[in-house]
């Protein structure tokens, strides 16, 4: 960098061209960021497109690519959808009571806590959920099958080890709690003032307040929210791996021992023994995974778009 | 532009992170301390602990527990020499062990006849030695309170993992169990979710002595859909353990607590152990059409000796003859004499529950190494 | 919640309704509990169900309370209200109940030794130690940070400073989005693949986790980054250039450490996202027993990948242990992810330290 300044010649005053280099180191960050997007998804492809067609026996159980990886996009829908239905109460619940609800003392540990729940590796998330969690669960799985069995979500026979996508689908759902919460809270938090001070000076109670003022205001914020924690929850690896009781099934039986795998801890399952062509396999759902989660983020992204637009209008 | 500029931080960086830490190694690093030093009289006896160096090696997962404790004696033996051992998987390990990229590979099946006998000779200059190195006994482990030493046949187990036998109290266990007070729980067989070792001589065992009751191919990765299944070998026992009823199969080693099944060898019942298994290398005859450098050895599944646990784990370590590098050549050599030596073997046993060589094959594997030059 | 005494001055319309006292939530909460744990040791019921039947209770109890005194607007607030403090709850229970898992099973194994020995030649259950583990963290996940804050660093003050409202800058702030899905499991396949084509199938060092947990990190640093950029008045910005001060010394002498707190705390968060990673790692950086302090040659171990490790090889329960005991490898492994959670969270509370005495002062 110190190069260009010695040789450009005394033109302009120097301030323009340091604003012109730091202009251009600005611009070309942005640009790496590009690059960098680019290049995860042409090496992917280098490497993961032999993985489409390999022998048979690469598939194992099964025998060609689609089936194979279908299977385990479903797995990894079906879990990340549980953990959104679980979380986002949960978490849209906890952004209202530290932005709004919780006294002036406990709302600062509570993010702090919230915050820290993010960082909690995702191998201890595992460890925890497939050692304390999965036995605790067993019983209420249990109760499940036998008195909610004529839903098909929990027809059963439960599982004896508590190891099921449900349960897998409730440590997802703790560890995107954090990425919901913390972004809704953000949002709430900046609701403007004089809109919420509006709505208690005309009598409301502090729900209709948080109804007709805070909620319309954050409606995209939520959407963008949820959205990244679905992201989160479709490419959480080491977690379900050791939670899961996984089998490339398509079942949407929650509660039994036969549960449908993902795609991202089918890949940690099987790298360690994995053969080249079975490798180029696991790249190639990888692969998958990527676009899928980019078509995910896109779509919550132009939905938030188009309603900022709807509400600004 | 913007690349320079995380160049020049880092490399001053990472500069002087390293100079700042290259004061600090880890504590028990000194030997002094350590307490493997027992082997470290012995374990140098073919070479006078002289050896320096680094030695790459990788493949089989399920010996990566074992080659800790051969790495261990070893280096404690010549504190010159690093030996690393990737556990990338048996086949990767044989494809880069032919590649070039490692200097010996560990494997759990030997080196294929028709396809990677011919280039691994090749990379080597001469025959590829290929010698056993770990067996480890496969438990069938099950959790039934108040049911001890529970007896099976294969073909039973077959029907168990199959589904076709769901109880506990089937008649099928019942008349190999006359005296076991079996419950009618119903019965969750545990598989490994990853793709292993143990699956793929599970399967092998179910698909040879099974007598037709199971009718998938031998396959690290578990053949049939649905099921119960667990991560690695300490997920599926504790898996077993978790539930009541569940069935699974597991290094013997990590069986610790739980139920193990007697296997029906002949007209008896085996349980697992060292002896059992070493015995069943003994007896298995030689793969056909290998070169006098290669020990490779179809385990015997349908064995009926007395005495002979024919579920096992065998497991190789391949490596070249001659190397370029008279150093290197050096390195594998007394590495590998020390892995099939009676302390190498009793190293692993105590580290990873493994069956020690017995003496005959131990001497034949030392006399191949021998010629490595 | 305070009921305020209207003095009736004039006997015409109150200015407030009739209210529950403000103990009434307390009042139900107690009660429920206590309903609840009756039926509970009644009919020997789990933790598990006594929880849920207090909540539901409380749920449901107070907004009846209210509806009858306060109306059914008020009942409604009750009822959310008492919804959300059972949210909290709820999702206080997971993470207690994780920190004392992992404090209960980490903290015998955790003594001097643990932490300054490394694994080589470590057999059995022989003191073995985390030091490799800790410093390949450390050495991993610095240089991540020296990787992402500058491009993260200035990507944000392109989007804020140079291409507001330019059709690049809308590009990058999408594709940043898009980047914050990215499964962590895809990144260190990237990074694979990436050094794979260029040094050969066999290589693993510690640089390549190191970009592939900077490309996890890069987004979370440019969004926090642009969000604290943001809060900067303008005020401050258009008295600097008044004054004659070029763009870029305006950023660098005002705009940037006016927002330095917010910045650093961003980054010391999105380290701690990063520090736990375990997937890239497993298949970039690999396993090593010894320590390693040069990221650019041989494997290198971090704690998460540790952990992994030593669960799935725990070694063999010794002989002479106690029945019941688990295998030294499940042991090390809780103690190594107590470690880890330490590390995690003194990297928080710095952070937070940090944010508030560099704080952006608002207004």
């Amino acid at each position: 960098m110190t190069t260009t300044h010695e040789t450009e010649p005394e033109v302009s005053p120097p301030s323009q061209r340091g604003d012109r280099i730091f202009a251009g180191l600005a611009k070309s960050a942005g640009l790496v960021i590009l690059a960098a997007l680019a290049a995860v998804f042409i090496f992917l492809a280098v490497e993961g497109i032999p993985g489409v067609n390999q022998p048979a026996e690469t598939y194992a159980p099964l025998s060609s690519f689609l089936p194979y990886v279908g299977r385990l996009l479903f797995g990894t829908v079906f879990a990340a959808l549980i953990a959104l239905v679980i979380a986002v109460p949960f978490a849209l619940g906890i952004a209202l009571f530290i932005s709004h609800y919780a006294p002036r003392v406990l709302a600062a540990p509570v993010a702090y806590v919230v915050d820290l729940l993010a960082a909690v590796p995702s191998v201890v998330f595992g460890l925890w959920g497939a050692r304390a969690l999965a036995p605790q669960l067993v019983s209420v799985q249990a109760w499940l099958g036998e008195h909610l069995g004529f839903i098909p979500f929990f027809a059963g026979p439960a599982s004896v080890t508590g190891k099921t996508v449900l349960t897998a689908g409730v440590v997802l759902a703790i560890m995107i709690l954090p990425i919901i919460t913390a972004i809704s809270r953000e949002i709430f938090a900046q609701t403007p003032r004089l809109h919420e001070e509006a709505a208690l000076a005309l009598g409301a109670t502090r729900w209709e307040m948080i109804r007709y003022a805070v909620f319309p205001y954050a409606r995209s914020g939520i959407v963008s929210a949820v959205m990244l924690g679905l992201g989160r929850a479709l490419g959480e690896t080491m977690a379900v791996a050791l939670v899961l009781s996984a089998s490339p099934v398509v079942t949407l039986n929650m509660i039994s021992n036969t549960n449908p795998a993902t795609i991202a801890s089918n890949i940690a399952s099987s790298f360690a023994e994995a053969t080249p062509a079975k490798l180029s396999v696991l790249i190639a759902t990888g692969l998958v995974l990527f676009a899928f989660t980019f078509a995910v983020n896109f779509a919550a992204r132009a939905v938030v778009a188009r309603s900022e637009r709807k509400f600004s209008r | 532009m913007k690349v320079t500029s995380i160049r020049q931080a880092l490399v001053p960086g990472v500069a002087v992170l390293a100079l700042a830490l290259s004061a600090c190694g880890a504590a028990n690093d000194g030997g002094s301390d350590n307490a493997s030093g027992d082997s470290s009289e012995s374990a140098g006896s073919t070479d006078g602990g002289s050896l320096s160096g680094t030695l790459n090696g990788g493949g089989a997962s399920s010996q990566e527990s074992a080659q800790g404790a051969w790495r261990a004696g070893f280096q404690s033996a010549n504190e010159g020499a690093t030996v690393n051992y990737d556990p990338v998987g048996s086949g990767t390990g044989r494809e880069n062990f032919i590649s070039g990229a490692f200097a010996f590979a560990g494997t759990d099946s030997a080196l294929d006849a028709d396809e990677e006998v011919g280039p691994a000779t090749e990379r080597c200059g001469g025959d590829v030695i290929e010698v056993p190195a770990y067996v480890s006994p496969i438990a069938v482990v099950y959790n039934l309170p108040d049911v001890e030493g529970l007896q099976l046949d294969a073909s039973t187990i077959a029907q168990i993992f199959d589904g076709k036998i769901t109880t506990w109290n089937d008649p099928a266990i019942a008349d190999q169990n006359p005296d076991a007070d079996l419950p009618d729980t119903s019965i969750t067989p545990v598989h490994r979710s990853d793709d292993s070792g143990t699956t793929d001589n599970f399967t092998d065992y179910l698909s040879q002595a099974a007598d037709g009751a199971w009718s998938y191919d031998p396959d690290g990765v578990w053949p049939i859909q649905g099921g119960e299944a667990a991560e690695g070998t300490s997920g599926l026992v504790a898996a077993v353990k978790a539930g009541e009823g569940t069935i699974g199969y597991a290094d013997e080693s990590q069986a610790g607590g739980l139920g193990i099944v007697s296997l029906k060898v002949g007209e008896e019942y085996v349980e697992p152990s060292a002896d059992a298994a070493a015995k069943v290398v003994a007896i298995s005859p030689r793969a056909e059409g290998r070169s006098e450098n290669d020990m490779a050895v179809e385990v015997d599944r349908t064995t009926t000796e007395s005495g002979a646990y024919p579920l096992i784990l065998l497991s190789y370590l391949v490596a070249c003859p001659t190397y370029d590098d008279a150093d290197q050549a050096a390195l594998v050599k007394g590495y590998l004499s020390y892995v099939v030596s009676e302390e190498g073997q009793q190293a692993s046993a105590d580290q990873a529950g493994s069956a020690p060589l017995d003496s005959e094959l131990s001497s034949e594997a030392s006399a191949i190494i021998e010629k490595i030059s | 919640m305070t009921t305020t005494e209207v003095t009736p001055t004039h006997a015409s319309l109150p200015l407030t309704g009739p209210r529950l006292p403000q103990w009434a939530p307390a009042l139900v909460g107690l009660l429920a509990v206590c309903a609840a744990g009756l039926l509970a040791m009644l009919l020997g019921w789990g933790i598990v169900a006594f929880a849920f039947l207090a909540a539901l209770l409380f749920v449901v109890a107070l907004p009846l309370w209210s509806v009858s005194v306060e109306g059914s607007r008020g009942a409604v607030d009750r009822l959310t209200t008492s919804l959300i403090w059972v949210a909290f709850a709820g999702a206080a229970i997971p993470l207690l109940w994780l920190i004392w898992t992992v404090l209960s099973k980490g903290l015998p194994a955790i003594n001097a030794a643990f932490l300054t020995y490394d694994m080589r030649n470590v057999v059995g259950d022989d003191q073995g130690g985390i030091y490799h583990a800790i410093m390949g963290t450390l050495i991993i996940t610095g240089i991540a940070a020296l990787i992402s804050v500058p491009i993260g660093l200035f990507c944000a003050i392109y989007l804020v400073e140079y291409g507001k409202g330019t059709r690049l800058a809308r590009w990058i702030t999408f594709l940043v989005d898009v980047m914050t899905g990215i499964p962590s499991i895809v990144a260190g396949l990237f990074a694979l693949a990436l050094f794979v084509l260029i040094f050969g199938p066999q290589i693993r060092f510690g640089f390549g986790g190191s970009v592939a947990l900077s490309l996890l990190m890069i987004p979370v640093v440019v969004r926090s980054t642009e969000e604290m950029l943001r809060l900067v008045p303008d005020d401050l910005r258009e008295a600097s250039y008044a004054l004659g001060v070029p763009k870029w010394r305006t950023i660098t002498k005002v705009v940037l450490p006016t927002s330095l707190g917010g910045i650093i705390t961003g980054v010391m968060l999105a380290v701690a996202r990063v520090i736990g990673e375990t997937a890239p790692l497993l298949v970039i950086a690999g396993k090593t027993d010894s320590v390693n302090l040069n990221p650019f040659s041989e494997r290198m171990t971090t704690l998460p990948v540790y952990i992994y490790y030593s669960v799935t090889q725990p070694g063999t329960v010794p002989f002479d242990a106690p029945p019941g005991a688990e295998a030294p490898g499940i042991e090390r492994a809780w103690g190594a992810a107590l470690v880890l959670i330490v590390i995690v969270m003194a990297l928080n509370l710095i952070a937070r330290l940090v944010g508030r005495i560099f704080a952006v002062k608002k207004g």
